[in-house]
């Protein structure tokens, strides 16, 4: 025992005050500052609105949940050939989702009318598109400088002379009309996003360029193409594109469309741009002028590294819209993956009460499987800048 | 020392090739010969294509006889007699109809999920989470296709309607609702109404100078309610209610009487209005987390009561930076009605750029015309936010 404990314990003499050398322990918080009854009164019953609201979110739950999980996977029918599978009948009076139709229709939702024995292909370019994809979204992968050029210059080569066809590689023309399903929507969003995204940087240092002709000419384009609904934009393209080129170049009918919806998210994506370069501090561009770098140097090697990079979570949410909105080229009657539902749904062999609900709710499963990844991919982004501008 | 004095006397000589404003003008006067270029030659082409498809050019089309019928119109409109032209205010009147009322039922779902979001009850704050996480994930025409085909379409035939309250009726074919027929004596009402609307701006600038020279406040909230509401009930009431409601009788085969709102345009509106306020929600919760705690703190430290804080302090600064997100959101429900033509609703582009266009094959004039009126919308609506958001914006140094 040292000197001063001994202090501590030893009775209090003339002239000598009690002095407690050591702290106690704590106290417990009351229960009603921590522990599971604290949290719910703080998180869940906090006040008169706050429990009611509280008991009809539960009670909404309890009544809704249920019904969907049963719906869902209880009642649902798992396996069959036809609709026979999935209608009423006196011995099942309760029939949940037709995944039977969903398994049915699988190959049919995927490539659409793509012949049968070429559509190795279309999972051949899948796969190219996911590597290329996990290259430029993983930001740790090795030499993504390669990995932008495969993307931007060597996928969309390979992918086109894939799907569309190169008879001098053995590989059979097919035509787009035969192209359908997911192969089509996702077509659709890559061309939008490999054309969107340089396009759109050039509208956007177009519209804030001090040569007035420029700057009219990106003006008048970004105002009137945000200014306008994408399906017009679509019917523009669609029915008059083909008036403003000879007759003998006419352009296929998936040609159109992309067009029309690389155009349209160009514009989208030289506005997000446009905020990314005002974003810069004028001295990144005086600094650039004052290393006596001409203009295009300066936007390549100063701002535009930059401006991308605090724009890249707005990129991303540019192209979660422009995936969505892929869904209204049925308008200029290219099959998409919407479309294949659609299509399958009404089919009579496949007639019965569920079915249409089944194939929205695969549709949406896969949607917002798609977009919900791109958007935590940048909200991970957008963390990560975070942590690098934090001093 | 030599730099200096021959600065002095010439100008530094710099070769035309690298002199930059010589080298803009090329570069503009080459961009403008490109693009001049390639419209001359799509006028060109354009005009050969229309001569050799023998498709007539011009707005002539615009007083032929229609001839299509239109489910739903706000004016007199008639398959037999009325012209394209007609039709366009059709369609264009069905566009905004849907876009106005989507735009009120939007901002006030934005606005309570906004709220919702942020509450301190995790039920409640998860429930606004989810709804935003789900519904902005997802396609707005599946969204759309599923209110139209998976829900409305599922509703029982008129044979076994589903009574509502007031007298109404929902079923496949839509909702029967009363309609209200105005009286003789009505229109007091309606001058009731708008001579409560001047009163109460002019009370409220009253009351403003007032409490500016004097600091005494005035009941504003409540003398205002009291005009605009309590006038014409007044009026209404002393007149002997000038109004009369037409009820939907249920038949055995169809519904008679009352006014009916059709599926297509409640399956347009439910989608727009769900999509829509899902992005409102973020707006409008981003704008309130914008303003930052030490304003709240401020405020109490003044004295000021939670409501007043929240009245006077929290909200203005709040729709300051909602108001910008907040207009472009309003103009994408107004280009999203567009998408009317999947669920078959008689909007402007269903009309316009569906069937008018496989009548006449003119596409350059239709969907010039169907693209104008959207453009004219959205820069409009984009103009007087503007004005608004400068009147409202931070003045500073």
């Amino acid at each position: 025992m040292t000197a001063t404990d001994m202090s501590a314990h030893a009775p209090a003499r003339d002239g000598q005050r009690f002095v407690r050398s050591v702290a106690i322990e704590p106290s417990p918080p009351p229960s009603s500052i921590v522990g599971p009854i604290a949290w719910m009164r703080e998180h869940l019953f906090t006040g008169p609105v706050n429990i009611i609201l509280t008991l009809l979110i539960v009670a909404l739950g309890l009544y809704v949940l249920p019904g969907l999980i049963r719906f869902m996977f209880i009642d649902a029918v798992w396996s069959g050939a036809d609709r026979e599978a999935c209608i009423i009948t006196p011995e099942r009076p309760v029939v949940g989702a037709c995944w039977a139709f969903v398994r049915d229709r699988a190959a049919y939702f995927t490539y659409g009318a793509y012949p049968m024995p070429q559509r190795w292909r279309v999972d051949v370019f899948f796969t190219l598109l996911a590597v290329g994809v996990v290259w430029l979204l993983w930001l740790r992968a090795p030499r993504r400088d390669i990995g932008a050029i495969y993307a931007f210059v060597v996928l969309p080569i390979v992918s086109y002379l894939l799907l569309v066809g190169a008879p001098a590689l053995g590989l059979p023309y097919v035509e787009t009309t035969l192209w359908g399903g997911i192969l089509v929507t996702i077509v659709c969003s890559a061309v939008g996003i490999v054309v969107s995204l340089p396009l759109g940087i050039l509208l956007a240092l177009g519209r804030r360029s001090t040569m007035p002709a420029a700057k009219l000419i990106s003006v008048i384009f970004i105002e009137f193409v945000r200014g306008v609904p994408l399906i017009t934009v679509l019917f523009m393209a669609s029915v008059m594109l083909p008036l403003f080129v000879p007759y003998y170049l006419q352009p296929d009918k998936l040609l159109r469309a992309l067009i029309g919806i690389a155009l349209f998210a160009s514009a989208y994506m030289a506005e997000v741009v446009r905020a990314g370069l005002q974003a810069m501090p004028k001295g990144q561009y005086e600094g650039a002028m004052a290393l006596g770098l001409p203009y295009v140097q300066m936007m390549r090697l100063i701002i535009l590294p930059q401006a991308l990079k605090v724009t890249i979570p707005n990129i991303v949410n540019t192209y979660i819209g422009l995936f969505k909105d892929t869904t209204l080229v049925v308008i200029v009657g290219i099959f998409d993956f919407l479309k294949a539902i659609e299509a399958a749904r009404i089919d009579p062999r496949w007639a019965a009460p569920t079915v249409s609900a089944t194939g929205y709710a695969y549709a949406a499963v896969f949607y917002f499987t798609c977009c919900y990844l791109m958007s935590r991919y940048a909200r991970t982004v957008e963390a990560r800048l975070a942590k690098a501008d934090k001093r | 020392m030599s730099q200096a004095s021959g600065a002095a006397d010439t100008k530094p000589r710099v070769s035309p090739i690298n002199d930059p404003r010589v080298r803009s003008l090329v570069f503009q006067a080459m961009l403008v010969l490109v693009i001049g270029f390639a419209v001359f030659t799509a006028i060109n082409n354009a005009r050969e294509n229309l001569q050799r498809q023998k498709i007539a050019s011009g707005f002539g089309f615009w007083d032929n006889i229609a001839g299509f019928a239109i489910s739903q119109t706000l004016i007199p409109y008639s398959e037999a007699v009325s012209s394209y032209g007609q039709a366009f205010w059709v369609g264009l009147l069905n566009t905004l109809l849907v876009a106005a009322i989507g735009i009120v039922l939007a901002t006030l779902l934005g606005f309570v999920m906004g709220v919702a979001r942020l509450s301190k009850n995790i039920l409640v704050s998860g429930v606004a989470r989810w709804y935003v996480e789900i519904v902005r994930n997802l396609p707005l025409l599946l969204q759309l296709l599923f209110w139209y085909n998976a829900v409305l379409k599922a509703l029982p035939a008129v044979r076994d309607s589903m009574g509502l309250p007031f007298g109404s009726y929902l079923n496949q074919r839509g909702l029967f609702m009363p309609q209200p027929i105005a009286q003789p004596g009505f229109n007091f009402v309606i001058a009731a109404f708008f001579a409560g609307l001047l009163g109460a701006g002019l009370y409220a600038r009253w009351a403003r100078i007032r409490q500016e020279r004097t600091g005494q406040q005035s009941p504003v909230l409540w003398v205002r309610l009291a005009l605009v509401v309590g006038l014409p009930v007044l009026v209404f009431l002393a007149t002997g209610a000038p109004l009369q409601f037409d009820f939907p009788s249920a038949g055995r085969f169809n519904i008679s009487g009352g006014m009916v709102v059709q599926p297509e345009f409640l399956a347009l509106l439910f989608g727009l209005v769900i999509y829509t306020g899902a992005f409102i929600t973020e707006v409008v919760r981003a704008g309130i987390l914008a303003v930052s705690h030490g304003q709240t703190e401020a405020s109490y430290a003044l004295g000021l009561r939670p409501n007043l804080t929240t009245r006077l302090i929290i909200i203005p600064q709040a729709l300051r930076v909602i108001i910008p997100p907040l207009t472009s959101q309003y103009l994408n429900l107004t280009k999203n009605s567009s998408l009317a033509v999947f669920v078959g609703y008689p909007d402007l582009a269903n009309v316009f750029t569906g069937t008018v266009l496989n009548q006449t094959g003119q596409a350059i004039e239709v969907v010039g015309v169907t693209m104008l009126v959207y453009l004219s919308i959205s820069l409009g609506t984009s103009t007087l936010m503007n004005w608004y958001n400068s009147r409202k914006a931070l003045v500073e140094r």
